[in-house]
């Protein structure tokens, strides 16, 4: 099978997963649903990478699942939906999480892997 | 029913990710320029998006977040600029990671504002007449 197919696999799964657990858990004050699935993305896509697995795998889960799983637009705009609100502290706090905790997950995950 | 939506939307995004990250140009350079490109793009739409057709009632719900949460989240990725990043640590190339998170944080906060700001400009001109 093409490539293509297996990204479109996981991206369908991706996509309806984000959807349900922003859903859940966003709340009008803070976006926890979006910080919530780009954290557990960037750990599994650390482990995924980390274990190197075959290629249709690692196409299916991590450039399908994972990069329609985890967002990146929505994480901004929720940022600049904090900034326009002047809410620095909750703005900061979002950001660091994101960036910081993800980058760390990621490596977590990695080393966790191989 | 929506979830469905949004799950097919969310594959037309990612194929549109994977395409554009595949290219020959960004495939052989160290630095990961697609899914920057992707990223970057992806905040600059959904910003517009927001301010002028989740307001508009003429196209359907199912729609709106379809092309949202579906297509535009798909789209870009959080997991994927975590990698990255991190493969640019590990080979070494500390400032090139460092300016990869710069440029997502400061070009997504940008791209972002001005997709909002062309939104409602767009929006406010269309109220007048």
């Amino acid at each position: 099978m093409p490539y293509f197919i297996y990204v479109a696999i996981g991206a369908f799964f991706g996509a309806i997963a984000r959807f349900w657990i922003g859903k859940l858990f966003n709340h009008k004050t803070f976006p926890y649903g979006t910080l919530i699935v780009n954290l557990v993305g960037a750990f599994l896509l650390g482990l995924i990478t980390g274990m190197g697995p075959h290629k249709y795998i690692k196409i299916m889960f991590g450039t399908g699942f994972m990069g329609a799983f985890t967002t990146f637009s929505t994480f901004k705009v929720e940022h600049l939906e904090l900034h326009f609100k002047r809410q620095w502290k909750k703005l900061s706090t979002y950001v660091i999480l994101t960036y910081g905790v993800g980058l760390c997950l990621a490596w977590i995950g990695f080393v966790i892997g191989s | 029913m929506l979830s469905i939506v949004i799950g097919l939307f969310g594959m037309v995004g990612a194929l549109c990710r994977y395409y554009l990250s595949d290219v020959p140009l960004f495939v052989h350079s160290i630095f990961p320029l697609g899914t920057l490109i992707c990223n970057l793009l992806g905040c600059f739409v959904l910003g517009w998006f927001n301010q002028r057709i989740r307001k508009s009632n003429k196209i359907h719900q199912y729609i709106k977040t379809g092309i949202s949460t579906g297509l535009i989240g798909s789209f870009t990725t959080f997991s994927t600029f975590s990698v990255e990043t991190l493969q640019l640590f590990k080979d070494d190339s500390v400032i090139l990671g460092i300016l990869y998170i710069l440029v997502s944080f400061i070009g997504g906060w940008f791209f972002v504002w001005v997709g909002d700001k062309l939104g409602k400009s767009h929006a406010l001109q269309v109220g007048e007449r």
